[in-house]
């Protein structure tokens, strides 16, 4: 037990004393939220479009002040045929259009069809559909408004966002940056303190000693697991003084699934570091192995419902997706143990295989 | 119990259908210096990783310290020290640091760590020197000092393998002083050189070739054996036959 303690402090005086990247671990997460914060927007505002207006009446300039008033949108010219349209939306002075039909009030009042083009640029699909969505809910609105009533029954479908009413990317993304911060400073920092280790040759010293091999490896961790708590405590302050994200759930479950999900990223860089022969391999191994995927397969940048099949299949795989779902869970829908249990049972599984599997590899020793 | 500090029979071990050492049989006496010589490659370096406990034998047997090697490692493992090539101690702790995380590891009280800190540091002229960083020390100081390291436990054996790699000739005399005086304190000295004059200095010598031992004694008995005048020739005939005659 001693010997255990000295190790773990010998540790701490490692991570302590390489000021730079102490520093970088802990500068990490906060600029990773303000990266995301900031530069990774998926919500949509102040959208340039173009109203197209042959005959402008009393009805149509109705509608272009409720697209003005939306802070949504705004009207950068009103023209009178669509002709110039594609050069505007090739310049990229504007991402939509709204192409109105001559004699507007007239039709309405008559109760006529009213056939009216909405041109929206999709070469960002996601947005693009966003785009269309805020576009379509005014005109709908305003025409519902303009046409009077019939007698005739309506129906009126009311569309409400739970948990995130005004759509914002936020919410998304601190969940999964908890994820992915997580995954960089456990088993990236795990990887490369064994592998340096095996690679000054400290290791072969430590080896020949009486201490276990397993306690060498739970020295070797136990300050990033400190490390760990601290990175997931700044991610969420950073995110709630910037961005105003809510944390609905317990934060003491939150902090408890944390925990479980350090551990299972120790351990995945505890088998990196048993198979890299070096600090660079390990490096290369642990930001390629576990960078790409915490990034890609966990439903954090991109729907896992939009992935191909296979790749599907693959995220289940990724311990990072069911983390990530936990981590929404409680932050945005407030939601418990009661719901997250399986989850919360996946990855525990994970984690019990990848420390078996990683303190095989040790026990094998330098053989 | 054998009584011998290291006592190996017929120890083996292959990779593959490559065989690094080659039923190695020899022993080490409490106290006595023995040298371990041989080629690059010959096996020197894994037939230490065999007898410090890192990598199992394919076959064969050896007792190092009065313990098996394959059923009681545990113990083997309380009673040895070893320093290897690579310089291992860590260079961002300061050297009392070092000295007392290695202490701890190797189950040596308090109270001894502070009194053997005193001794080692007076003995290889570091007093002073006990709270800087070991990267900041020189590298014949820290090699003098990875030696006392992994003698603060008092083991029974030290291996040795390579410990005067890259040193100026002064700090090699002052570490095989240490050598020395480690075997004179009963302390059993394993130790891999390639500087043939520091060879001489041991009580025996073997000398391995292609993971067999070519030959073994005191250095005297060697030369006369290989019918040399220096270890140098008795080192080039045995290692490359066909050119050195």
């Amino acid at each position: 037990m001693r010997a255990f303690v000295g190790f773990v402090r010998k540790e701490t005086l490692h991570l302590l004393r390489d000021r730079q990247t102490l520093a970088i671990l802990l500068l990490f997460p906060v600029v990773q939220v303000l990266i995301f914060g900031f530069a990774v927007r998926t919500d949509v505002r102040d959208i340039a479009i173009a109203i197209v207006d042959p005959t402008p009446d009393v009805a149509t300039l109705e509608l272009r002040e409720r697209i003005d008033a939306s802070d949504r949108f705004h009207i950068v010219g009103v023209a009178p045929s669509a002709r110039g349209l594609d050069p505007q939306f090739r310049g990229g002075a504007i991402r939509q259009a709204l192409v109105l039909p001559a004699g507007v009030e007239r039709r309405l009042g008559r109760g006529d069809s009213l056939p009216v083009q909405l041109l929206t640029d999709g070469s960002d699909p996601n947005t693009g559909g966003i785009m269309q969505g805020y576009a379509t809910a005014i005109v709908e609105r305003w025409y519902r408004d303009a046409v009077p009533a019939t007698g005739a029954l309506r129906i009126e479908a009311r569309a409400r966002m739970r948990y995130n009413p005004t759509l914002e990317s936020s919410h998304l993304f601190v969940p999964g940056l908890v994820a992915f911060v997580l995954t960089i400073v456990s088993a990236l920092m795990t990887a490369i303190s064994i592998s340096r280790e095996k690679e000054t040759g400290t290791m072969e010293m430590l080896l020949v000693s009486p201490i276990r091999p397993t306690a060498i490896v739970a020295g070797k961790v136990m300050p990033y697991i400190g490390l760990g708590f601290v990175s997931v405590l700044l991610v969420l302050v950073a995110a709630r003084a910037v961005f105003g994200v809510p944390l609905r759930g317990s934060l003491v479950l939150l902090l408890a699934e944390s925990g479980l999900y350090i551990v299972t990223a120790l351990a995945l860089g505890i088998v990196i570091s048993t198979k890299a022969p070096n600090q660079r391999t390990a490096m290369i191994a642990a930001l390629a192995g576990l960078m790409m995927p915490t990034l890609l397969l966990s439903g954090f940048i991109f729907p896992l419902d939009s992935l191909p099949r296979v790749l599907q299949y693959l995220s289940y795989a990724v311990p990072a997706r069911w983390f990530l779902t936990i981590v929404r869970g409680i932050m945005i829908k407030g939601a418990g143990l009661a719901t997250l249990w399986q989850e919360t049972l996946i990855l525990m599984g994970m984690t019990l295989f990848l420390l078996a599997k990683g303190s095989r590899g040790l026990a094998i020793r330098l053989g | 119990m054998t009584g011998h500090a290291i006592d190996a029979r017929a120890l083996t071990r292959r990779f593959g259908s490559f065989t690094a050492v080659d039923a190695i049989t020899f022993h080490v006496e409490p106290g006595e210096v023995f040298g371990f010589l041989g080629a690059n490659g010959a096996g020197k370096t894994t037939a230490i990783r065999m007898l410090i406990g890192v990598l199992a034998p394919t076959s064969g047997s050896a007792t190092v310290a009065g313990y098996d090697l394959k059923t009681q490692a545990e113990q083997v493992r309380r009673r040895i020290g070893y320093m290897s090539q690579k310089f291992s101690l860590y260079e961002d702790l300061t050297v009392q640091e070092n000295i007392t995380l290695y202490g701890g590891i190797y189950g040596v009280s308090d109270r001894d760590i502070v009194t053997r800190t005193g001794e080692i540091l007076g003995r290889i002229g570091l007093e002073h020197a006990g709270d800087e960083l070991v990267r900041d020390i020189p590298l014949g100081w820290k090699q003098q000092l990875a030696f006392c390291v992994a003698l603060l436990h008092r083991p029974a054996v030290v291996f040795l393998d390579e410990p005067t790699g890259g040193v100026d000739p002064i700090t090699r005399r002052r570490f095989w002083e240490l050598i020395y005086e480690a075997g004179a304190a009963g302390t059993s000295v394993l130790v891999t050189t390639h500087y043939l004059d520091e060879a001489e200095y041991c009580r025996r010598i073997s000398i391995m070739v292609d993971g067999a031992i070519a030959a073994m004694g005191t250095p005297a008995e060697v030369r006369k054996a290989v019918g040399a005048e220096t270890l140098d020739e008795v080192f080039l005939k045995l290692t490359r036959p066909g050119t050195a005659a």
